[in-house]
């Protein structure tokens, strides 16, 4: 058991308000992300609950039990740097057990821990290695070893894998996913990196400037993102959003980009009304969202390919609307060069709408 | 106006090789991306270019001029680094002067505004142009330190990782105005990353390093289809494209150690023996009734869709499916493959054994 509960956790260094007022429960076994921009106090947060920060007022609790007045050493929870921190004049295996020795741990204890943990990490042929002779990578993979061997109720992780290479990240996430369901210690794994944050997460905390935005599973925060902050922070690349004004004609709704107009489903008329929201507001489509054709289709605006991203799989174009960009997704190739004329329409179904003032999502979801 | 050629270069550390046999031609105005690993001698390469290191063989040709003994100066190509070198106590408008007030240069105060206010403009900081640069965000002193490029008015840009230090938000907006930058110059950039989607979504060509040596060059979405060998095939493309070892039998091919078998259809395998197959988990079909018995063994929601590793006797597979599939993890699942997508390498060497590349 393992739960870590935030009560009103509030936090400045000097005049900065890093964190506050942050209300927050990490159930069970689960594996939580928190998610923002460097400055956004997520890594302080993080640094709270392991006790390496002291907090102005409010409560953590671990297990119901206010944790805040012990020392770091007296939590049980257990940290992972991204700077690894290993001893560097010790073997892998006297990294791994160092943490056991503290404490008195008996030998054989100590040898078949440090054995199983190096075994479900696949370091196990690296035990009598030093850490200078070991890849990034392996170096990060003992430094989660390290912070298993005890046992810890809880495991906190702070950019763990951000130091690595592209490519190595992507097998690291998968590998830190089989490890949290073969131990299935609570987990609390900061990132500024989205993609970490959807692929690791069982629920997403994004937060910015200190507040909470959101606290959701990748798959909500991603469809119904609160507010532009969260939706333009999740997904890559990042959500389409243009300061526009909903207008009626012939019993459709229209919305103007530049100089064009697309129109979307009268019910958003009523739907605006009901919410006592103003026509002025902020549109949001991801890419996905923006549907393009070569030939001219009902419904369809003419615009113009200017940048044209190749990922392999599918592209990236970026339309022009008169002075305005729609960034677009296609399949591979579909748009040959820049400079070609399409046609581009918003799925309704696809339209996020926000209030331009507050940023706060308007809660309103149009079918197809 | 810039047209580079290195002819058979090759840099040689005491004990190691950092580049060995480098030929490639860049032509004037290109965005070429130098992509690899660490250590595959992307940066040394780019040093070599810049007149920093001295090649131990081979010749580096700028306009056709063979350069090898011209200094970084004279070369006129500038150098954008990951970690900025802007004057710390200096405001941004001061970091763009400095180069330009070199006696060298002999530029009248009229010409360094006017380049300066252009620089500004293009890049976006006209509104920091007179705060102090160590009072600017990360992305911000990324943007000066390529003014402090652009005001020089180089031939060639070389950048060597300039957006690692960023945030993946950062990055991403970086990356297309950057593409948008070189395509306004009409410069030629040489770009260093070892960033697989920075090298496809800003090149127009890629070369692909591995230790010291240029294992391809091409179009993006050439090297994507048709990876020379194994190396570019996993490094190019997120999430990695699947690489299964087994043995082409009758048309078909069976995973070793032998698990499951799926049909080859017209790819190019010399006959009956041990291969590579390689197919990008965008070609994997998840869907009932397909050939594979397999357990979900990981979800990855990327949003608009999921990636699934796919568990089949001991084999791992990647899988893209739509974001709409509900699945859990050791759900059983069914899959195959696109047989006109499978591309064929030799077990031994690794090398491509399609046609056409």
């Amino acid at each position: 058991m393992a739960e870590i509960e935030l009560r009103h956790v509030d936090k400045h260094f000097g005049l900065v308000h890093v964190i506050r007022d942050v209300n927050l429960t990490v159930k069970d076994k689960e594996f939580v992300v928190f998610l923002g921009p460097s400055g956004c106090g997520k890594t302080t947060t993080l640094r709270a609950i392991a006790g390496l920060e002291e907090i102005d007022s409010g409560d953590i609790l671990l297990d119901g039990k206010p944790i805040q007045g012990l020392r770091a050493a007296d939590r049980d929870i257990a940290f992972v740097f991204q700077n690894y921190a290993l001893y560097p004049h010790f073997t892998v295996y006297e990294n791994l057990a160092f943490p056991l020795r503290a404490v008195r741990t008996a030998k054989d204890e100590i040898d078949r821990t440090v054995q199983s943990v190096g075994k479900s990490l696949g370091i196990s042929h690296l035990l009598r290695a030093r850490p200078s002779a070991l890849s990034g990578g392996d170096m990060q993979r003992v430094a989660i070893g390290r912070a298993l061997v005890r046992r810890p109720k809880a495991l906190l992780l702070d950019e763990p894998i951000g130091s690595l290479d592209a490519k190595l990240r992507e097998t690291m996430r998968l590998e830190l996913k089989r490890l949290h369901l073969e131990n299935g210690s609570t987990s609390i794994y900061v990132t500024h990196d989205q993609v970490e944050a959807m692929s690791l997460a069982d629920r997403i905390v994004v937060m910015n400037e200190g507040v909470l935005q959101q606290v959701g599973t990748p798959t909500e925060v991603y469809l119904h993102p609160a507010n532009l902050f969260v939706a333009q922070f999740i997904g890559s690349p990042v959500m389409n959003i243009s300061e526009t004004m909903v207008t009626e004609a012939g019993g459709k709704a229209q919305i103007a980009l530049d100089r064009e107009t697309f129109e979307l489903p009268a019910e958003l008329l009523g739907m605006l009304q009901q919410k006592n929201a103003s026509r002025e507001l902020s549109l949001g489509v991801r890419p996905e969202g923006v549907l393009v054709s070569r030939e001219a289709r009902p419904d369809y605006r003419p615009v113009e390919a200017h940048l044209i991203q190749p990922f392999g799989g599918f592209d990236i174009v970026d339309l022009k609307v008169g002075e305005q960009t729609l960034r677009a997704r296609t399949t591979a190739g579909y748009i040959a060069k820049p400079g070609e004329r399409v046609f581009a329409r918003i799925d309704p179904a696809q339209a996020h709408f926000f209030d331009t003032k507050s940023g706060a999502s308007l809660d309103i979801r149009l079918g197809d | 106006m810039a047209r580079i050629r290195l002819e058979n270069l090759s840099k040689k550390f005491v004990n190691h090789t950092a580049v060995e046999d480098l030929d490639l031609d860049i032509a004037d105005g290109e965005f070429f991306v130098l992509l690899g690993p660490t250590g595959a001698g992307k940066t040394t390469t780019l040093r070599m270019i810049a007149g920093l290191e001295k090649p131990t063989i081979g010749r580096i040709y700028i306009n056709e001029n063979d350069v090898n003994e011209w200094g970084p100066a004279e070369r006129d190509v500038a150098l954008v680094l990951q970690q900025y070198s802007l004057y710390p106590r200096l405001s941004v408008r001061d970091n763009l002067k400095f180069p330009l007030q070199s006696r060298v240069r002999n530029l009248s105060a009229q010409e360094i505004d006017k380049r300066i206010e252009y620089a500004s403009q293009t890049l976006r900081i006209g509104h920091l142009l007179d705060r102090k640069t160590d009072r600017l965000s990360g992305g911000e002193m990324q943007r000066v330190s390529i003014g402090r490029a652009i005001v020089r008015e180089p031939q060639v840009f070389l950048m060597d990782e300039p957006l690692s230090a960023l945030d993946a938000k950062l990055r991403e907006s970086l990356r297309s105005e950057l593409k948008n930058l070189q395509r306004r110059l009409g410069a030629t950039f040489i770009f260093v990353t070892h960033d697989q989607v920075e090298a496809m979504t800003m090149g127009d060509r890629i070369g692909i390093l591995n230790k010291g040596r240029l294992v391809q060059v091409g179009t993006p979405s050439h090297v994507y289809k048709n990876p020379r060998d194994t190396f570019v095939a996993s490094f190019v493309g997120s999430p990695a494209i699947n690489l299964l070892a087994g043995q082409a039998s009758g048309g078909k091919a069976v995973m070793t150690p032998q698990s499951f078998e799926l049909p080859l259809g017209n790819a190019p395998v010399a006959g009956d023996g041990a291969y590579t197959f390689g197919i990008r988990p965008e070609d994997v079909r998840v869907e009932a009734g397909a050939p594979v018995e397999a357990k979900v063994h990981d979800i990855e929601n990327h949003g608009i869709e999921k990636i699934l590793t796919l568990r089949a006797g001991s084999i791992l597979v990647r899988a893209g499916v739509p974001a709409r599939v509900q699945v859990k993890v050791e759900d059983p699942i069914r899959f195959g493959w696109d047989p006109s997508k499978v591309i064929v390498f030799d077990r031994d060497t690794g090398a491509n054994l399609g046609a056409g590349n």
